[in-house]
């Protein structure tokens, strides 16, 4: 709101540029004709015989420019423009945003309305859903996962039956309302550059092939000591920690002896995220049945 | 015509002041007003003065342009808020100096993009964007992972600002460079569009 000194400063001139128009209308529309003169020249005469007229404003472009002196007061009356005051019809910018959100809550209404005791299996069969899903997926989740819901180095692939968090419906909703944060620490000060070789060489030899033996023993007693804890003794991996399973083939950041080392060197903080405050409650349902879909053949 | 008219149509300078007066009305009118106003001036709730970090992230974003094709500025539109979070207010930009506003759109607007992603996918797409955005258009900035923050210089910069008005204590400036220290250009920027808009988008 402004204070009385800039809200008349602000009436004061917006009216009186108004009326300036105005004036300026009058006190040019009727020059025409000088004194003496019946055919209105502006008395400026070139070669001999070349005069100026200065006939009238057209009357119709005369009249358009009236009309939009009254169609501003028209609008000074009923919007709010002049200083506080507000305007008639009590237009506001907010009550304009507010009307717009609750119009298109209750069309929405009526599109949820329709899924909200479906079954996460219902959901996933029907059409319109997965429709509103893929939608939500392209415009959320695809900057990272990928349009595919592939993923790529760091972002899971949610295509997979592998699952950091779990994959069950009410997983993936927790997932996407609260967000997660995967947290491996940095283990290069603690193992050492060779306890690096050592437990990188065990990690790879847990689903390949062809390691050093010497360091897979090695590396195996450090798991113990270092990576038992979230990654589980067999390797499996730990849902409730996000740590995952070391014993198949699927790598978040990459498996590459290269990589696996850069992993345990300087750790990995892995970020999904929270969506509760920008979608609802029923689009994350169905988000969440369109994520379950993805690796469902 | 008149013979006031005349005067004014044939003395440049007397037709100069008549024009200034009556362009800078509008102006007059919308602008000087708003320097005056609280409500303009007064910081939006959880507005803070930027951290050294974060302040000099912002320079990065300035010196790189990346106003000339993403704003800062959420209209109070559904199209907007449900794309990018709640509509912008004039107080939080009291500590922008100059506000990021932009006017084009080539790329989304960043008014809220704090915490809407992880800081790794702000460093993979910094220096490729197509790396995790397939189809888009924005250049990679590479040169800023290698670049370092001139730590003595931020003070100069914090100082600057308190100059200005932006209300920084002895401790914050005295610690900045400490903050600082041994940061790329690309972690300061990280930290400063992680930082956008969060006080209002809930994040």
């Amino acid at each position: 709101m402004l204070n009385t000194f800039w809200n008349i400063f602000v009436i004061v001139l917006t009216l009186a540029s108004i009326a300036g128009c105005w004036w300026l209308l009058q006190w040019t529309k009727g020059i025409s004709n000088r004194e003496g003169e019946e055919t209105g020249t502006t008395g400026h005469v070139w070669d001999e015989d070349l005069v100026e007229l200065n006939n009238p404003l057209p009357r119709w472009w005369l009249y358009l420019f009236h009309l939009t002196i009254v169609f501003s007061l028209v609008y000074f009356v009923l919007y709010p423009s002049l200083g506080n005051l507000g305007g008639t019809l009590g237009w506001t910018q907010e009550g304009q945003y507010a009307e717009e959100m609750a119009a298109a809550g209750e069309a929405q209404q009526d599109i949820f309305s329709r899924f909200a005791g479906a079954t996460p299996q219902a959901l996933v069969a029907d059409a319109e859903a997965m429709g509103i899903g893929r939608r939500l997926f392209g415009n959320n989740c695809a900057m990272c996962h990928g349009s595919d819901g592939a993923g790529g180095p760091g972002f899971p692939d949610l295509t997979d039956k592998d699952w950091l968090y779990g994959g069950d419906h009410q997983s993936i909703v927790t997932t996407l309302e609260n967000g997660r944060n995967g947290m491996m620490p940095a283990l290069g000060d603690a193992l050492g550059e060779q306890g690096v070789r050592e437990v990188t060489a065990f990690v790879m030899s847990l689903s390949a092939n062809g390691q050093d033996e010497a360091l897979v023993n090695a590396g195996s007693q450090k798991y113990g000591m270092f990576c038992a804890a979230c990654h589980g003794p067999d390797a499996g991996g730990n849902q409730a920690l996000g740590a995952p399973r070391l014993s198949d083939d699927i790598w978040l950041y990459g498996g590459s002896e290269e990589i696996i080392a850069q992993t345990l060197v300087q750790g990995r903080a892995g970020l999904m995220p929270a969506f509760s405050e920008s979608l609802s409650a029923e689009q994350i349902r169905i988000l969440a049945a369109y994520v379950q879909s993805l690796s469902q053949p | 015509m008149s013979m006031s008219h005349k005067k004014l149509e044939k003395n440049i300078n007397l037709m100069a002041v008549f024009i200034v007066i009556v362009v800078s009305i509008g102006g007059l009118v919308e602008i000087l007003p708003l320097i005056f106003q609280d409500q303009v001036r007064t910081p939006a709730e959880g507005i803070e003065p930027y951290p050294p970090l974060e302040l000099a992230g912002r320079d990065v974003y300035v010196r790189e342009g990346c106003y000339n094709c993403h704003s800062q500025m959420i209209r109070p539109f559904r199209s907007e808020t449900v794309r990018y979070g709640p509509y912008s207010v004039a107080g939080e930009s009291v500590y922008d100096r100059p506000h990021q506003w932009g006017s084009k759109r080539t790329g989304p607007d960043l008014a809220r993009v704090g915490g809407r992603y992880s800081d790794d996918w702000h460093r993979i797409h910094l220096l490729n964007p197509r790396d995790v955005v397939p189809a888009s258009n924005m250049p990679g900035y590479p040169w800023l992972e290698g670049a370092a923050i001139d730590a003595a210089e931020i003070r100069t910069r914090m100082r600057a600002l308190r100059a200005l008005g932006d209300p920084y204590t002895d401790d914050q400036i005295e610690s900045a460079e400490t903050a600082v220290e041994g940061k790329s250009e690309m972690d300061a920027l990280i930290a400063y569009l992680q930082g956008l808009g969060k006080a209002r988008s809930g994040r």
